[in-house]
Formats: C-alpha cells, sequence, structure tokens
C-alpha cells in the first residue's frame, strides 16, 4: 500500500502513552525532563504520576549525569530532551557516564531530524545517529511509526544498558500493527523488488515506501527494508540483499556523513561491494521552513529517494559503477 | 591554619592519612605519571571519610545501603587509591599497576573496574552531577545511604557545577555532602597566584548560599574539623550541604606547598626522598 494512504497517527503521543505505562508498571522508571514536557508530551507523566515525575530544569548536561546517578541506584531513569540537546550538549556526559560504564539509562532525542517544528538549524538533529552510533555499548534506534515506538520502548525498558531512540515530532504513516515484534538487530523487509533495495530508517521509511511504488511505475523494481535498530544493525540482512538485488540506495533524515548510509557503507565496503546512493542531508546547515519547503531543498523528499534509485539502477548496469 | 599530624584525638586518621601520601608519592613517582599537588589536598579528608564518616565494607563494597563516594575532581584518583588501599579494597602493591595496561587504577577512576569506585569520573563537573542523582535515588526509594562528592576549586569553574547544586537544593538532598577542596590552584596557577589572570574565586560561601545550600567552612587538614563538618551536615534538613574546606595544595611536603607547578609533576629521586623524609620516612630508595 502506498504510505501516502495510510493512516497517520502521532510518535509523540504514542511515546507518551508508553513512557506513562512504564513509569505506572515498572518501579524502577522515573522520567527526567529538560523542561521540554509540553513538547515532547510527557506532561501527561507530571500530570498523572507525577511521583515519577523529576524536573531537571534546563541544563542538559547535568540531566544526563543525574541519570546515570539515580541507575548506580538500581532505578532505570528515561531521560528526555531534543535530540539536538541530548547527542551534541550532553555527548560527554553519556559517553563518560552512561555508554563508557554501560548505565542503565534510556535517552529519548525527541524531534530528531529535519522536520522539527519551524525551529531551525539550533533545534534540528542531522548528526545523533552518528554520534551515538560512535560510542561503544551504545544501542541506537530509530522507530518509523507509533506502534513501532511503542514496541521499541518496551524492548529497551527490559534491556539492561543504555539505548538512544531518536523520534520524531509530528504525525507518520502507520506502517505496522499490533502483531509487530521488535528486535534489535533485525531489519524488516516492508517491500520485495529484484533490482535495487532502499534501505531507510526511522520516519524516512514512509517516504522510502512511497518511492518504491514510483519506481515500481517506472519499471523498476525495488525492495525497501526498514532498519529501526541502527546499532546493533543487521548486517546479515543488509548483505543478503546487496547480493540479491546488486544495487543500494541508503534512506535517512540525517546527515550522510556517518549515518544509517555510513553504517551500510562500512558493511558493504567489507563484505560485499555494491553500489550505493546516499539520500539524506548534504554537507550543509539547515533553516526553519515548513516540512515540505525543507524535504525539497534539503533533497530528502520522495522525488529524490526515486531519482536516486534510478541512477543506482544505471549504474549497476553499467562498467564503471 | 593548623597543622596536621599534631593532633592527639585522630591518631588513626593520622597515621592512615600520612600512609596513603606516602604511597601515592611513591606511586607516582614509580609510575613517572599522575598528580601530586591535588591529592595531597584532599588526602584528609578523604581518610577521614573511609576511615570515620561512611558505612562502608571493602569485603562486601556493594551492598546495598553503603554511604556513595564521588571523586568529582577526578585527576586526584591517586589519592583516592591510596586511601582505599588502606582501608583494604586493594593491596598495597596494586598501587604500582596505576596507569598501567591492565590495571584497574586508570589515570581517572573507572566504576567498572575497581570496586569502591561509585561512578567513572575525569571530565569536570560531572561527578557532582551523579553524586546528586545517588542521592535523590536515596531519597525517591526511601533509603538511608549518604553521598558524599568532592569537587575541586578549578572544577567550579565548569558550568555543570551549579546546574547541579540548583538541582540538588531544588530536592532538599540533605542526604548529600560535598566537599570543596578549596586549594586555591590549578594546573596552571589560576586561581590565586596572579589576580590579572585569576578567575573569579572569592565570595565562594556567598554562592553556594544563594544557591540554597548549608555552608561550613573547615580547615580540610583538621581531622576535628572535618568531623565535625560531617556531623554538623546530618543536623541540618531539606538542604544539601557543602563544606568548603579550606586546604593547600601539595600539603605535607614543604617544598610542594602552594606551588602549581606541582599539579601533576614527576618527583625526581632525589625529591621523593626528601618528601618522604618530611613524613617521618628514612627516605630511602
Amino acid at each position: 500500500m502506498q504510505a501516502s494512504q495510510l493512516k497517520t497517527a502521532s510518535m509523540r503521543d504514542s511515546f507518551s502513552e508508553t513512557l506513562y505505562q512504564l513509569a505506572v508498571n515498572d518501579p524502577r522508571v522515573f522520567v527526567l525532563d529538560g523542561d521540554l514536557a509540553t513538547s515532547t508530551k510527557i506532561e501527561k507523566v507530571a500530570k498523572e504520576c507525577p511521583q515519577k515525575f523529576l524536573q531537571m530544569g534546563i541544563a542538559e548536561q547535568n540531566m544526563l549525569s543525574v541519570a546515570a546517578g539515580l541507575a548506580t541506584t538500581g532505578l532505570q531513569p528515561w531521560a528526555v530532551t531534543f535530540a539536538a540537546f541530548m547527542s551534541k550538549r550532553a555527548l560527554d556526559q553519556i559517553q563518560v557516564q552512561i555508554a563508557q560504564p554501560k548505565l542503565n539509562v534510556k535517552m529519548i532525542g525527541a524531534y530528531s531530524g529535519l522536520l522539527t517544528g519551524v525551529t531551525g538549524k539550533t533545534h534540528q538533529a542531522l548528526e545523533d545517529i552518528a554520534i551515538f552510533r560512535s560510542l561503544a555499548n551504545m544501542t541506537v534506534l530509530a522507530p518509523a511509526d507509533s506502534v513501532e515506538t511503542a514496541k521499541m520502548m518496551e524492548w529497551a525498558n527490559q534491556y539492561d544498558g543504555p539505548v538512544y531512540i531518536r523520534l520524531a515530532r509530528d504525525n507518520y504513516p502507520i506502517l505496522f500493527d499490533d502483531s509487530y515484534v521488535f528486535k534489535p538487530n533485525k531489519g524488516v523487509v516492508l517491500n520485495e523488488g529484484t533490482d535495487l533495495t532502499i534501505i531507510s530508517t526511522g520516519t524516512a521509511t514512509s517516504r522510502a515506501l512511497e518511492a518504491a511504488k514510483i519506481l515500481k511505475q517506472n519499471n523498476i523494481s525495488s525492495a525497501v527494508v526498514h532498519l529501526p535498530s541502527i546499532k546493533p544493525i543487521d548486517q546479515e540482512l543488509i548483505i543478503e540483499m546487496a547480493v540479491k538485488t546488486k544495487a543500494i540506495v541508503t534512506v535517512e533524515e540525517h546527515s550522510i556523513y556517518g549515518g544509517l548510509g555510513g553504517a551500510i557503507a562500512e558493511i558493504l565496503a567489507a563484505n560485499a561491494p555494491t553500489p550505493i546512493e546516499f539520500v539524506g542531508v548534504k554537507d550543509r546547515n539547515s533553516e526553519s521552513a515548513s516540512n515540505e519547503a525543507l524535504l525539497e531543498k534539503y533533497e530528502i523528499s520522495t522525488k529524490y529517494i526515486v531519482e536516486a534509485g534510478q541512477r543506482v539502477n544505471l549504474r549497476k548496469n553499467s562498467d564503471f559503477n | 591554619m593548623r597543622r596536621i599530624y599534631m593532633s592527639s584525638n585522630n591518631t588513626l586518621l593520622e597515621e592512615k592519612s600520612k600512609a596513603a601520601r606516602k604511597s601515592l608519592l611513591k606511586v607516582v613517582h614509580h609510575a613517572g605519571a599522575g598528580h601530586i599537588g591535588g591529592p595531597l589536598s584532599a588526602i584528609d579528608v578523604l581518610t577521614a571519610l573511609y576511615f570515620k564518616e561512611m558505612n562502608v565494607e571493602p569485603t562486601n563494597p556493594y551492598k546495598v545501603d553503603r554511604d556513595r563516594f564521588v571523586l568529582s575532581k577526578g585527576h586526584s584518583a591517586i589519592g583516592l587509591y591510596a586511601v582505599l588501599a588502606e582501608k583494604g579494597y586493594l593491596d598495597q602493591k596494586e598501587l604500582y599497576t596505576f596507569d598501567s595496561l591492565d590495571s584497574r587504577l586508570q589515570g581517572h577512576p573507572d566504576m567498572k573496574i575497581l570496586p569502591g569506585i561509585e561512578m567513572s569520573t575525569g571530565s569536570l563537573g560531572q561527578g557532582i552531577s551523579a553524586a546528586v542523582g545517588m542521592a535523590l535515588g536515596a531519597k525517591v526509594q526511601d533509603q538511608s545511604f549518604r553521598t558524599y562528592c568532592m569537587i575541586g576549586d578549578g572544577e567550579s569553574q565548569e558550568g555543570q557545577v551549579w546546574e547541579a547544586a540548583f538541582i540538588a537544593s531544588k530536592y532538599e538532598l540533605d542526604n548529600l555532602v560535598v566537599i570543596l577542596d578549596y586549594n586555591k590552584l590549578q594546573q596552571y596557577g589560576w586561581v590565586g597566584t596572579n589576580t590579572e589572570r585569576a578567575v573569579p574565586n572569592d565570595l565562594v560561601e556567598e554562592k553556594w548560599e544563594s544557591f540554597g545550600w548549608n555552608v561550613i567552612r573547615i580547615d580540610g587538614h583538621s581531622f576535628e574539623d572535618i568531623l565535625e563538618g560531617f556531623r554538623q551536615a546530618k543536623l541540618v534538613k531539606q538542604k544539601p550541604t557543602i563544606l568548603i574546606a579550606d586546604t593547600v595544595k601539595g600539603k605535607g611536603i614543604s617544598f610542594m606547598e602552594n606551588n602549581y607547578l606541582w599539579h601533576s609533576r614527576i618527583p625526581t629521586d632525589e625529591e621523593l626522598s626528601l618528601a618522604l623524609k618530611e613524613l617521618d620516612e628514612s627516605g630511602d630508595l
């Protein structure tokens, strides 16, 4: 089904409800806010389960270090702020006090990527995948829709160790139903295809599915693989699809440097060299504008995925790919 | 400031801190790496914590109700290791693995490999926040352990220290005691030696008071003062306590005292010998 025809739902609402349930049901779970509870919607926890809500103020470095301290006492803190601040402002704290000691802290990067509600480049996070996946001991996840968000959080809550989950602000097509089971280290084949494989993560997957539909109308058969887990990554499936279709397009709402595309290129270069086209934000800073305008200007809309598919399909059939 | 080693009431503490001073000097000399000035200013407080104040058991280092200590000024690690060795967390001879490959005694403390280390530190400003998290964790779980944390005055230039101060006050963490190792020197001597280049470091008491803390000023080399500070901290409710410990960088070794060059300088054989003699040891290497 074309993603644009699917029903949409708010990832934030799903996140908020799931975190509320975890806070109510798991005595270890505490929610730390960096004064963004209305944006991230963790206000539900604050209002309905206030004893599990810890307001850390606008001080992300302290918030993540406090989370580390809480974790040493047997608690399971969920620290929530925008992905931009989580990945950059609090990075040293996360590395030294959470990743290196492998403490049980769950880090939510809300408002990741480019589409952050006309906030501009200070609030956009186009480097968080690259940053987090370079940290030893770190698990890096990015759900495609509201259903996967909830499933992923439930998994993260029973996993013992640091987890970073990158969330999106807006509503996205619902790709999964309640029977979906999230597994780290496992990709999901959403569409079979023979000419090339589009590999995407996070909410970019809904655009990857649309692109596959358009490519099919152009007689290019595209498989679509969704990778909700960027670290650990489903190396086996990536190699299998590269060998089978001999052409790859990577799609992410992230810089083309060091993110999903980089991770896949590393794997394929070492195991199954394959032509790859990278759809992501090029080496430039962004700005505040409507979602549609940003997707076009920064070349990550469905149209650019389709063009990348056409390019890689030509490359795979040329002698100089 | 009162001289250490003169009091008759705290013989054990005096013996232990003197032994730890000797150890850290010998280890840094042996390793050819490490810090000296800061550990020497910190070591009397550390000794008082581990031998008198804190509920800890080296043979049961992870018992749930243990008191916690975080060395936020992580570069004074060798001072802490020396005290932990005196306490029995590790053998004296293991001290000499300090800074070498596969050692549990990393240049900066690593909580995952050495029992007794409650938080990995070294990047300044972070340990106090983790200590706030520990104290907050005790509060919300109704646990009775207390959390202690030592910060440096140079470290207090990190903004995160004040972020932590704000939150500790907001959550009324009366189970948290921070000790400021106020030796008034840092690596390049900024705090007290050159007023033109000095980072503002005055009004320390007023700053912490304005953040809502219970502030107690002590002589950080007087065991009576240190222990009295800990005692008074327990009497104050709904406020975290900071002990502003006036200390001397390089304390105990005359030619190291108040000389910022000894922040991380390695003593020569002759200097080590002289230093040990000042600590009543023969000085033979």
